[in-house]
């Protein structure tokens, strides 16, 4: 979980070994038993691996960034202004959208395991389920941006969501100077997971 | 349980390094893992509070030893080994998930949101504290917060309360509040962050 473990690679590769073992065990003995279905856990890799992602909520940001009615349906039922694009499901059952403004920056954690919103950001990255990001994020966010080389004007305030319930909450970036005009998939393609966790900002360029 | 998983405040854990890649999967052990923990969850053995429970109540050394992957399946080893699947005692599945019914499952998902047992006892804008606390099993206040004092901003409705969820005593449907929480209130000066907003329950709460 340390820069060193990551970069210990003698012992990485001994590790990977143990836990493929450890792994084919349990598969085996799932299987064996009539626990598991060997072709679902195939299908829920191919669906969260290739099909999930951001690219869900960049959709969502977009078309609020040029439907007024839509961002308006967004902010009072993110749940099922969500599922009007198809997005629905597993970890994303009760959404909320937090939308930034010119005065306030939101930024999402879940400080006591993982949640994270599925069905418009796919699974977490790496950082966001480890310790350094749900540490820090809530008592200094100014210096989880830094670690993303992301910087905020020094008077703009900053509110961090805890997910320490059932509710997965998306930001909705400002929509970035330069793109009037630009049309709805235009749009979603710069609008990041990073941005809508609220460490990064979409970019025109 | 104040256990290695709750983290939130605390320093010492380095700096966030961000992801190289896109990819959620590093290993193809990990796509297992995850697959075989989303399969099991299905089986209607456990909920995903006791899974949370099983993950937090690792030991410190190995949780903050382990890769987030690995730290679900050793949950889930935890989980199997309670379940005394391959045993004569062993539990058998209430259902098993089909390759074919993973997506309409997925999309469904498990809504945790009952219908309402009593009316919530606070509204937007009440003053609230936090409990001290420290409970042996699980529970989704964080320790951060705990004797804090924030206001109430949302209230969610009834949910599935994971403290009894967790431990097999029901889901004990429960009200549950967005509370915003003034960063002075919590860090005095040495922060950088404005309010924090946290999902909590209503028996973590007092009038304040």
């Amino acid at each position: 979980m340390s820069a060193d473990h990551d970069h210990d690679h003698d012992h990485d590769h001994a590790h990977l070994s143990e836990m493929e073992v450890r792994v084919r065990a349990l598969q085996s003995l799932l299987v064996k038993r009539g626990y598991v279905d060997e072709g679902a856990v195939d299908e829920l890799v191919t669906l969260y691996e290739n099909e999930v992602g951001p690219q869900n909520g960049a959709k969502v940001v977009a078309r609020a960034w040029t439907d007024p009615a839509y961002a308006k349906r967004l902010e009072e039922n993110a749940t099922a202004a969500i599922a009007e694009l198809g997005f629905t499901g597993r970890q994303g059952e009760h959404m909320v959208a937090v939308f930034n403004t010119p005065s306030v920056h939101n930024m999402v954690v879940c400080t006591l395991c993982s949640c994270y919103p599925w069905p418009v950001l796919g699974l977490p990255p790496t950082w966001y389920k480890s310790p350094p990001y749900r540490a820090k994020a809530v008592a200094d966010p100014r210096g989880v941006l830094t670690d993303f080389g992301v910087s905020l004007a020094d008077d703009m305030n900053i509110t961090v969501w805890d997910s320490t319930a059932e509710i997965r909450y998306l930001v909705v970036p400002l929509r970035p100077e330069g793109t009037a005009g630009w049309s709805e998939e235009d749009l979603a393609a710069i609008v990041t997971r990073d941005a809508m966790i609220g460490v990064g900002l979409p970019s025109p360029s | 349980m104040k256990g290695p998983a709750d983290v939130g405040g605390a320093e010492g854990f380095g700096p966030v390094v961000p992801d190289p890649d896109q990819d959620p999967f590093h290993a193809e052990w990990e796509k297992t893992a995850f697959g075989l923990t989303i399969a099991m969850g299905a089986t209607g053995l456990w909920s995903l509070d006791r899974s949370r429970f099983m993950r937090e109540s690792l030991p410190h050394t190995t949780y903050y030893g382990s890769s987030y992957f690995e730290i679900w399946l050793r949950a889930l080893e935890r989980l199997v080994a309670e379940a005394q699947v391959g045993s004569d005692g062993e539990v058998p599945p209430k259902r098993v998930l089909k390759q074919e019914n993973v997506r309409a499952a997925m999309a469904a998902g498990g809504p945790t949101e009952r219908e309402d047992t009593a009316p919530p006892r606070f509204a937007v804008g009440d003053s609230v504290r936090v409990k001290p606390m420290r409970p042996k099993g699980h529970t989704r206040a964080p320790a951060y917060l705990h004797g804090r004092v924030g206001r109430v901003a949302m209230v969610h409705g009834t949910h599935v309360f994971p403290d009894t969820s967790a431990h097999r005593k029901g889901e004990a449907p429960t009200p549950l509040y967005n509370i915003a929480f003034d960063a002075a209130e919590l860090w005095g000066k040495d922060t950088t962050v404005s309010q924090v907003r946290a999902d909590l329950f209503e028996p973590y709460l007092d009038p304040a």
